[in-house]
């Protein structure tokens, strides 16, 4: 793999953790707040370990598939999940769809906290923990799918996971010492360069996966082979600039012509 | 029962999203994309940027629908 797509993975591992683990971060502290943080964090701890597990059973079980059908179903999937990604950045840019605030879902997560009952089991307050866990481990699985995907379709998962501990380590590093969520965080733009840096690697390893198909299921080349990337990269930016600057003056949309 | 239903649904979330749109297109078209390369009907060098266009297409196509609403 050339250094620029090894840069381009390290890049979007890290971005696409950054942003689920923001999400993450301001549950967690949402819950610590207004239910206690020993709940908060035992539930935090429970769901490393289920993602943990994931990884220990999903991770040896993808390796056994061959390459070129891995590139295949996995490069449909991450393209599927990226191009959501781009299309809701595409509408939110365009003033379309609600902007993502952290701030708001903060102060949601409070009032939940604050207005649920009190029920112990194991000595935990179980609300807390259950929503500690699950906001973790459900934001976790992104983070888990996506490095997963792009390590072993690139041949690089130390790349990716690289790319997710360095994203781990800043959002826990400043939720730790800032104690409050990370609204500071443009979000939206990053969720925008995620959702463009899945769709390149999604359309890149689907269509080279292909070549399954193909007599001697050889993987079918990009003109340019990796050099694609920065192609396909453009192209996708090209056309999410174009659609917002449409939707925006309402040409995109007859109902609003 | 309930867990079932839940666990379906987590996983069509997770990978379908909120518009199934552009999951059916993206399946639609990789599965041209096949036929063509397993018939050998089309020379890979045209193939490969086709198929990239017609996933632009369906994104394309799916954003109309979502400004609509």
């Amino acid at each position: 793999m050339s250094t620029t797509s090894a840069l381009f993975l390290v890049l979007a591992a890290f971005l696409a953790s950054a942003v689920e683990m923001v999400e993450a971060l301001t549950i967690v502290l949402a819950v610590g707040v207004t239910r206690g943080w020993r709940s908060a964090l035992i539930g935090v701890a429970a769901a490393t370990v289920a993602l943990a597990a994931v990884v220990a059973v999903l991770g040896p079980a993808l390796t056994l598939i061959p390459i070129n059908g891995l590139r295949l179903v996995v490069g449909t999937l991450l393209l599927i999940f990226g191009l959501q990604w781009l299309r809701k950045a595409v509408l939110r840019s365009a003033g379309l769809k609600a902007h993502n605030d952290e701030d708001e879902t903060f102060r949601e997560e409070i009032e939940a906290g604050r207005g649920a009952g009190e029920q112990r089991r194991l000595g935990l307050d179980w609300f807390g923990f259950v929503v500690s866990f699950k906001g973790v481990f459900l934001e976790g699985l992104e983070i888990v799918f996506i490095v997963i995907t792009f390590g072993l379709n690139a041949d690089d998962v130390p790349a990716a996971a690289a790319g997710a501990a360095i994203a781990g380590v800043l959002v826990l590093g400043i939720g730790a010492i800032a104690h409050r969520p990370l609204a500071g965080v443009p979000q939206n733009t990053v969720k925008f360069a995620v959702g463009l840096l899945l769709s390149t690697f999604g359309t890149f390893w689907a269509v080279e996966g292909l070549g399954v198909f193909a007599e001697g299921s050889e993987s079918l080349e990009w003109p340019g082979g990796d050099a694609a990337l920065p192609v396909l990269l453009a192209v996708w930016a090209g056309f999410a600039w174009s659609a917002i600057r449409l939707l925006r003056r309402g040409r995109l949309d007859p109902a609003g012509a | 029962m309930r867990f079932v239903r839940g666990f379906g649904r987590f996983w069509y979330d997770f990978v379908v999203g909120d518009d199934w749109r552009i999951a059916a297109g993206v399946v639609l078209v990789l599965a041209a994309g096949a036929v063509l390369v397993a018939t050998d009907a089309v020379s890979h060098g045209v193939l490969v940027p086709l198929v990239g266009a017609a996933i632009v297409g369906v994104v394309g196509v799916s954003i109309v629908q979502g400004a609509r609403r």
